[in-house]
């Protein structure tokens, strides 16, 4: 099982949620999140004053898949969620060791 | 009267104005500083203010306490203050310049100030700089006597505000983490809203002060309307080319400049030249606002640079543009025909900007003496609204 993390342009998702859903994805967890990285912040001007913002409004998606399923999931977000401009986001993949179902107490990847 | 209650308007306005230019843990705080202020020189204002203001003269500085308690101040007209309308009309329409003007200083310490200290600097400020300041010039003192021309307060509300809040930005320090920290305005739709609000109250000041609804009132009304849509449209245009883009904060400040730059000529003034005063404003004071940041000292919601400066080349303006052509009891500036007026002006704006600032700092440091002036490291770290109200104005 993998724990695949995915940071995304907030308004990419829905585009991204129907995507994994025609994949036949049925869960995940999202959250409001800031942040930079190559794209940098933007600036606001207040009467002349100027901040520049770092850290841009990002949405994380979190979804528990099974080893199989990995490579499709990847693919189709990198397919929704691609703007080609920078600042499209990142995705990250990693080991689960254990998944739970709290209804059932189903273990493993039938708690997916 | 009517007038009286469009002016009422200001409070609320001013209140929401600044309200939404702070962050969120001092936007009751903010807000309050308005309508604690409004309360407390009302009461003043009855018991002896006006008569200080408006009173019989002493000396062409001050004004006795024969109106004290308004002591013969009744519903019959005063042959000086308004002709046309009772004399209370008149008193209370005064109240309300002599309420916002100390409400217009909140500004420069936003933030920062200790709610007991602003209470008793503005008490003393209405009483030790106010009333003096509004004799000179509206009581018959010896500004007046040399023929001032300040429509509708120009150097009394808006120099008198503008100077004093510069000597209470140097007094009281910045605000800590000013320059670095984020600091933006936490909601500007209610600035946006103030301004409106502002807009509609500033026909109160400005048309009011023709004391009738006369002629007089009706320029006032279009000199006032067009200097801030001038000034506004300005000031957009020159953050436009000087930052690359026209901000809402931008359109709202130039209308508030047009309103304080036209204010002193409004009552002598054509259309043409009021859209000129509006030219200026929105240049004028957009200018100032830029150079605060240069000079590093931290007016936190910009009352020298809007008010001050605005007043200043709002008093010079009457001197250029007045004209008894449109205000026969008014007189002719420069262009007119009159280059004395200017003079008169010039030293009306100095000696008002002069008298301000320097009685500020003193009040400022009197107050130091009694109460702090500024609330402790970890009280600005949480804000005005927990720290002095035990209130909060998002729950």
């Amino acid at each position: 099982m993998k724990l695949i993390e995915a940071i995304i342009k907030p308004f990419k998702l829905d585009e991204v949620k129907d995507a994994l859903h025609e994949i036949g994805i049925q869960g995940m967890t999202v959250t409001e999140v800031k942040g930079f990285g190559r794209q940098k912040g933007h600036k606001e001007t207040y009467r002349g004053t100027e901040y520049t913002i770092e850290f841009v409004p990002k949405v994380r998606i979190e979804l528990a898949v099974t080893d199989g399923q990995v490579s499709r999931v990847i693919e189709t977000i990198v397919r929704a969620a691609k703007t080609g401009s920078i600042g499209d986001g990142k995705i990250f993949v990693r080991d689960l060791s254990e998944a739970i179902r709290i209804r059932t107490g189903e273990t493993g990847e039938s708690a997916l | 009267m009517s007038s009286a209650l469009v002016l009422a308007m200001v409070v609320p306005g001013l209140a929401l104005f600044y309200g939404g230019l702070v962050r969120t843990k001092n936007a009751l705080g903010t807000i309050m500083q308005s309508f604690v202020i409004t309360g407390l020189v009302s009461v003043i204002w009855i018991l002896f203010g006006y008569s200080l203001a408006f009173g019989p003269d002493k000396g062409g500085f001050i004004g006795g306490l024969e109106w004290a308690g308004l002591r013969g101040v009744g519903v019959e007209p005063h042959p000086t203050y308004g002709p046309t309308v009772p004399h209370q009309a008149f008193m209370v329409f005064q109240l309300m310049f002599a309420a916002i003007t100390p409400a217009l200083i909140t500004g420069a310490f936003a933030e920062r100030k200790r709610f007991s200290a602003l209470v008793l600097f503005a008490g003393l400020w209405a009483i030790l700089i106010y009333c003096p300041l509004a004799h000179w010039i509206w009581g018959g003192g010896w500004l007046a006597k040399r023929g001032a021309l300040d429509f509708a307060g120009g150097a009394v509300v808006h120099i008198s505000s503008g100077l004093s809040a510069l000597a209470c930005a140097l007094v009281i320090g910045k605000r800590r983490g000013y320059g670095t920290d984020y600091m933006a305005p936490h909601n500007l739709p209610l600035t946006l809203l103030g301004t409106g609000l502002l807009w509609f109250g500033w026909f109160g000041f400005n048309g009011g002060s023709a004391l009738g609804a006369n002629g007089i009132a009706v320029r006032a009304f279009v000199a006032t309307h067009m200097a801030a849509s001038v000034a506004a449209l300005v000031w957009m245009l020159v953050e436009w080319l000087h930052r690359g883009r026209p901000t809402v904060l931008g359109v709202a400040s130039g209308a508030v400049a047009g309103l304080a730059t036209v204010t002193p000529a409004a009552g002598y003034i054509g259309a043409l030249p009021a859209m000129a005063v509006g030219v200026i404003a929105g240049i004028a004071c957009y200018v100032a606002i830029v150079w605060k940041g240069r000079l590093g000292y931290d007016d936190s919601l910009d009352v020298f640079g809007i008010h001050g400066v605005g007043g200043f080349f709002g008093i010079l303006a009457a001197g250029l543009f007045a004209s008894k052509a449109v205000n026969p009891a008014g007189a002719d500036g420069l262009f007119f025909g009159n280059p004395a007026q200017f003079g008169v002006q010039i030293l009306t704006a100095l000696s008002a900007a002069a008298f301000c600032f320097i009685g500020t700092y003193v009040i400022l440091m009197v107050v130091n003496r009694l109460t702090r002036l500024r609330v402790s490291h970890e009280e600005e770290e949480m804000g005005l609204d927990l720290t002095q109200h035990n209130e909060r104005a998002y729950s």
